[in-house]
Parts: structure tokens; C-alpha cells; sequence
């Protein structure tokens, strides 16, 4: 167990090698990270060249690729541009956990711009991912149970429209419902933009408030999904002949249902827990746009938009490593939960 | 008194076999007996009547056409959907720019059609070191999620493409590079399918004999395997439709997709936010249309994978 896990890292390490090569590459035409760096002042030539210099992009861009990587000081750099390599670099480059510093927010490191957004981020997509496993759990068994039944046929039929709706309508849906009708209407409503109300301060009770909306709409369209293919999985499970046997030596229900048929059905469940990690980041993007919410996703839409490219490359390779990460741990869960599957190292 | 053994005795054998059914006719039969796809099939064919067929009432003048006099109308009897923040009537608005979704879906997919066979049947093929670097970068493309490609990538291409002029309309230039981008982004999955038919199948006789003949090898994958592996391409192409549309929204709504004045719906839904409460006419019907159009291609590649499906038995 121990070499296969080691292996799938190993193998790793190249593909997350490609995926940087292709997103620098890329990198390379994000607009004009001089402008956002110099601001409004900057207007004689000579500043831009110097910064220029500074940010490394007058060198050809297999060495600014290997700078980003492994840092540049252990080489000299030309800083005042009368051709000599005098100055020795400042950078460490990723490998050696440096990302680099913002330059929107110029000099603060990209690690701890992406820290603090990163928790509230986590916080939007743990809750959302608690949501739709227990719903769909909830729903999926249920609807198994009663297969052909009309609650089944109504539930297939809205989970077939919770599955092709864009999340942004079903976050301006849920934001119309439920603030703005409910206000019109008197009843208590909810907020619908930030993650507190500054007159209130960042309270657990206000975060809980403002998190609600914001769950739903990125919880709708995964639950969806889960809860067919949960119903699918309990179905093919619970034709099995052990699960006729296990009713047949007159087990109670509930133990043929959660100990037998349950156990089975959830390991194909453990996949897709695992992979629909990029899906459930992408989510958050647009979730965070709508919501206002200060997170990741808002992070790297409005660093996009001001070419801030230490920014945008850090989020990129930690969403990158995060999902190659993900899914060795779901190879590996699948492996340990089934023992029909072996490692052959 | 006649007994059952009568009866058949008198059958000859034509009467008995019903006469064979080709393929298609199979196929199509199963397709039919899936309600929920011939649904489908029908809006989708509805929403095209509407979005084509409506553009023969207004101009495109007219949904491009601007009076801030009138903005943010709610929906009366002159402008049945509402007018939206500069006063453009949206009705004339969805038709245009459902023309425009819909065009998107489609030729999007013809770009991820055409890369994922490209490189699924390369590697699929001739395995070994195209296999290993290919099925490396499809990897590594499917390790970042979508959004935020599509996103680099719209940034990366973006503002570089003039206007075009097509079937006497001017589009914005980001339309092509759109569809570009998506089908950029979205051939990986397609590719995995066609690599792992071309495994199995160029291992079949049919290849050894065309092989054996000396049938050049593009032949032999365009001609000999590709033919064999439609069904689950037809499949995922429909499925894909739905997905480009989808996504073409996505980056819209994010206001890094189609450039105005060109409408489509997803732009239309640009700055929706804003106007939550004051007017929400403006993003009901473009994200109603989007919901139907994706809904109705679901269903139609639901009924589709049943129907192509060799494994099923069911006429």
C-alpha cells in the first residue's frame, strides 16, 4: 500500500510539471502586469523598462519559467539596465515555497494574499459538500426504495432540471426568493452579499446567516448529480442476491438497508466525492461573484482582470496540486474501502 | 373442436418472421419509445423556430436598438419581456442572441469533436510514446478545472479578433474566439472515450485484414475503426451542446465571453446582479431560455445513449 501510494505521488509530479508549463505559457499575454504594478504614475518609458527589469520579463521566457521555479537568486540579474548582470535575484522560486508577491497589493507575499481568502473559500465548499452528500444520500436511497413511485418520477424529473441549471440562475433564483420576495412578502429574509453585516461585525451567527444562500446555490446542481447517481447505485445494489439472502435470514430492515446495501452502494459514491472537486471550485467562483463573497474565486476573477499573474499562477497550482492530490486520496480510499482491489506495486 | 397446433401449421415461415429491421429503423424505434427524449427533441426544435425563425418579425436593428428614455421598462404589451438598463427590448434581445447560444452550442462542438477524435484515435492508434505524451496532456487538462481555463484562456486570446460579417450579420470578433475556447477546453473527455475504442478495437480481425491488404493507416482509423466507435462520439457530442451553451453563459455572465452589442444569452445575463430587485425581467427569460435549451439536449442525449446502445436488447 505504502509503494502504490508512493507511486501514484511520484507520478504526479510530472503532470503537475505539464500543467504549470501550459498555464505560464498561457500567463504570458495576460495583459500588462507593468501597468498594474506602476498604477496611474507611470507614463516615461524609463520606468517601465526598469520595471521591466525588475519583474524579470525582458528575459526570454524558458528562463523567466525556470526563475518562477527555482528563484533567481543564485543567479545575477541586469537592474539598471546598462547590460551587466550585476545584482543577484531575491526570488526562491515555487519550489521552494516561494510564489512570489502580489503586485496589486504590491509587496504583500502571494502566499498570504491567497491565505487569507483561502478559509472562507474552504468554509463555503465543506459546508456545500456536507449538504449534498446528506441530501443526496437522503434522497437518492429514498427514491430507490420507492423506485417507479410517483415521489420517484417527481424527483427524477427535478433532479434532471437541478442538473442542467447554470449556477448562476439558481444563486439569482434563490437571492430573488428568498431576500427579495420574502421582504415584499414580511417574513424574515435573507442577506444575500458579503459574509457579514459590518454594522454587525463577523459574528459566528452572522457568517452562518450569510453562508445559507450561497451553500444552496452551489450545493444545487452537485446534489443534483449525487442524488442519480446515488439512486442508480442503490438500485443495481439492492438486486444483489446477498442483499435477497440478507432479507431472507430475516435481518431487520434497517440492517439489510444501511449494513449491506448502503456499505456497497457507497463506494462507487467515494469517487465521485473525490473528483468533483474542480466542478465544486468552479462552483465557487461564480458563487463568490454573485454572492459577493470574499473568497478565492473573487480572488482570482478580480486578479484576472488587473493582470496580477504572481496571483493567478499561485491559485492556479494550488488548485492544481489540490486536485491531483484529491485524486490519489480517492484512488487510494477506493482501494482501501474495496478489498476486492489489490496493489500491485 | 380446432386446437392451438392448427393454427401454426397453417403459418408458413414468411408469416411468422416479421421482416428484418436495418439499424437505423432499430434504433430510431428505441429512440421513440424514450418519451422524455422525443420531448426534448421537440422544444429543442421550438427553441430553434424561435430564435431563427423570430428574427423574420424583428430586425436585428431593433434588438440592438437603444432609447434610455424607456430603460428597465417592466414587460407590457409593446415590450412583452421588459426593456433592459439602455432600453433595449429583451424579447428581440433573446431572439438574436438565442441565435447566437444556439450557434455557439453547435459549432463549439464540431471544434471538440474534431480534437478529441484527433487525439483520441492518434493515441488510441499508435500507442507507446504518442499515447504517453498525448494522454499527458489531456491529463494535465483535465486537472484544471474548466472555469479556470476558460477564463485564462478568454484573457489570453481576448481583444485580438475584428468584427466578422456572417450571412450579412456583424458579430463581434469574440464569438469565434468563444467557440474556439470551448471546444479548446472541453475535448478531453471525448478524447478518453475514443482512445480506449481505438484500443480495443484495432485489435479486432477486420483492422489485421485491412492491415494485411496494405490499407494506409489514416484510412484504417478514419475508414476501418471510426466508423465503429459513432455512437458513443454522437453521444457525448449532444451531451456537448448542452455543456458549450452552458459554458458560453458561464464566462458571459462573468463578462469575459461574447463582447455587446451582439447579444447571446449569457451576456444578456452580464450585470444581472445589479438589477436583482429592480428588475428582474432582465435575467428571468434569457436564464428561463438557457435552463430549457439545456434540459431539452439532456433528455435528447439520454434517449440517444439508450438508443445507440449495442448492448441493449429492447425494440
Amino acid at each position: 500500500m505504502g509503494r502504490y501510494i508512493l507511486r501514484r505521488f511520484l507520478q504526479g509530479i510530472p503532470l503537475l510539471f505539464i500543467i504549470s508549463i501550459i498555464l505560464f505559457v498561457l500567463m504570458m499575454n495576460m495583459g500588462d502586469p507593468i501597468a498594474t504594478m506602476g498604477g496611474r504614475t507611470l507614463t516615461r518609458p524609463e520606468d517601465r523598462l526598469r520595471l521591466t527589469r525588475q519583474l524579470g520579463l525582458d528575459k526570454p521566457i524558458y528562463i523567466q519559467y525556470i526563475y518562477w521555479l527555482v528563484g533567481n537568486d543564485w543567479a545575477k540579474v541586469d537592474l539598471n539596465g546598462d547590460g551587466i548582470a550585476e545584482s543577484s535575484g531575491t526570488r526562491h522560486g515555487i519550489l521552494r515555497g516561494d510564489f512570489g508577491t502580489s503586485l496589486v497589493n504590491r509587496g504583500v507575499p502571494v502566499i498570504q494574499v491567497i491565505a487569507e481568502r483561502l478559509p472562507n473559500t474552504l468554509l463555503l465548499m465543506i459546508a456545500s459538500e456536507i449538504v449534498v452528500i446528506i441530501g443526496a444520500l437522503l434522497v437518492g436511497i429514498y427514491s430507490a426504495l420507492r423506485q417507479y413511485s410517483a415521489f420517484d418520477h417527481f424527483l427524477t424529473a427535478i433532479l434532471f432540471v437541478g442538473y442542467s441549471m447554470p449556477i448562476f440562475f439558481v444563486g439569482l433564483l434563490s437571492m430573488y426568493i428568498f431576500s427579495v420576495l420574502f421582504k415584499r412578502w414580511g417574513l424574515p429574509y435573507l442577506p444575500t452579499v458579503g459574509m457579514f453585516d459590518p454594522a454587525v461585525g463577523r459574528t459566528f451567527g452572522q457568517v452562518v446567516l450569510h453562508m445559507i444562500l450561497p451553500v444552496l446555490t452551489m450545493s444545487f446542481v452537485s446534489f443534483a448529480s449525487y442524488s442519480r447517481y446515488i439512486r442508480s447505485t442503490m438500485l443495481e445494489v439492492m438486486s444483489q442476491d446477498y442483499i435477497r439472502t440478507a432479507k431472507s435470514k430475516g435481518l431487520p430492515r434497517a440492517t439489510v438497508l444501511f449494513i449491506h446495501a448502503l456499505k456497497n452502494a457507497s463506494l462507487p459514491i467515494v469517487t465521485i466525492v473525490g473528483l468533483d472537486l474542480p466542478f465544486l471550485l468552479g462552483g465557487a467562483v461564480v458563487t463568490e461573484r454573485i454572492f459577493a463573497w470574499p473568497g478565492t474565486g473573487r480572488l482570482f476573477l478580480d486578479h484576472v482582470a488587473r493582470s496580477d499573474l504572481p496571483v493567478v499562477m499561485g491559485i492556479l497550482m494550488l488548485i492544481a496540486f489540490a486536485v491531483v492530490v484529491f485524486q490519489i486520496i480517492t484512488d487510494v480510499v477506493y482501494a482501501w474501502l474495496d478489498p476486492r482491489i489489490r496493489f500491485e506495486a | 373442436m380446432e386446437s392451438a397446433a392448427d393454427h401454426i401449421a397453417v403459418l408458413t415461415p414468411d408469416d411468422l418472421e416479421t421482416p428484418p429491421i436495418s439499424l437505423r429503423q432499430l434504433t430510431w424505434r428505441r429512440f421513440r419509445r424514450h418519451k422524455l427524449a422525443f420531448v426534448g427533441a421537440v422544444v429543442l426544435m421550438m427553441l430553434f423556430v424561435y430564435s431563427f425563425g423570430g428574427a423574420f418579425f424583428v430586425s436585428e436593428d431593433y434588438a440592438n436598438f437603444n432609447d434610455t428614455t424607456i430603460s428597465l421598462n417592466a414587460p407590457s404589451q409593446i415590450h412583452p419581456f421588459g426593456t433592459d438598463a439602455i432600453g433595449r427590448d429583451i424579447l428581440a434581445r433573446t431572439i438574436y442572441g438565442g441565435q447566437i447560444s444556439l450557434l455557439i452550442g453547435m459549432t463549439a462542438v464540431i471544434v471538440e469533436t474534431v480534437l478529441g477524435i484527433l487525439v483520441g484515435a492518434l493515441a488510441g492508434y499508435y500507442g507507446g510514446v504518442v499515447d504517453n505524451i498525448l494522454m499527458r496532456i489531456t491529463e494535465a487538462m483535465l486537472n484544471i478545472p474548466e472555469i479556470f481555463l476558460l477564463i485564462v484562456m478568454a484573457k489570453f486570446f481576448g481583444g485580438k479578433i475584428p468584427d466578422i460579417i456572417f450571412f450579412g450579420r456583424v458579430l463581434s470578433g469574440s464569438v469565434v474566439l468563444i467557440v474556439l475556447i470551448i471546444g479548446g477546453t472541453a475535448w478531453m473527455y471525448l478524447a478518453r472515450i475514443v482512445r480506449a475504442e481505438f484500443l480495443s478495437l484495432k485489435e479486432r480481425d477486420f483492422v489485421l485484414a485491412a492491415r494485411a491488404t496494405g490499407t494506409r493507416n489514416t484510412d484504417i482509423i478514419f475508414m476501418h475503426i471510426l466508423p465503429n466507435c459513432l455512437a458513443p462520439i454522437i453521444v457525448t457530442a449532444t451531451l456537448g451542446v448542452a455543456n458549450a451553451i452552458l459554458t458560453e453563459a458561464y464566462i458571459s455572465f462573468l463578462g469575459l465571453g461574447v463582447q455587446p452589442p451582439t447579444a447571446t444569452w449569457g451576456n444578456m445575463l452580464d450585470s444581472a446582479n445589479n438589477y436583482l430587485e429592480s428588475a428582474p425581467w432582465l435575467w428571468i427569460f434569457p436564464g428561463l431560455l438557457i435552463l430549457l435549451t439545456v434540459l431539452s439536449i439532456n433528455f435528447l442525449g439520454d434517449g440517444l445513449r439508450d438508443a445507440l446502445d449495442p448492448r441493449s436488447r429492447a425494440v
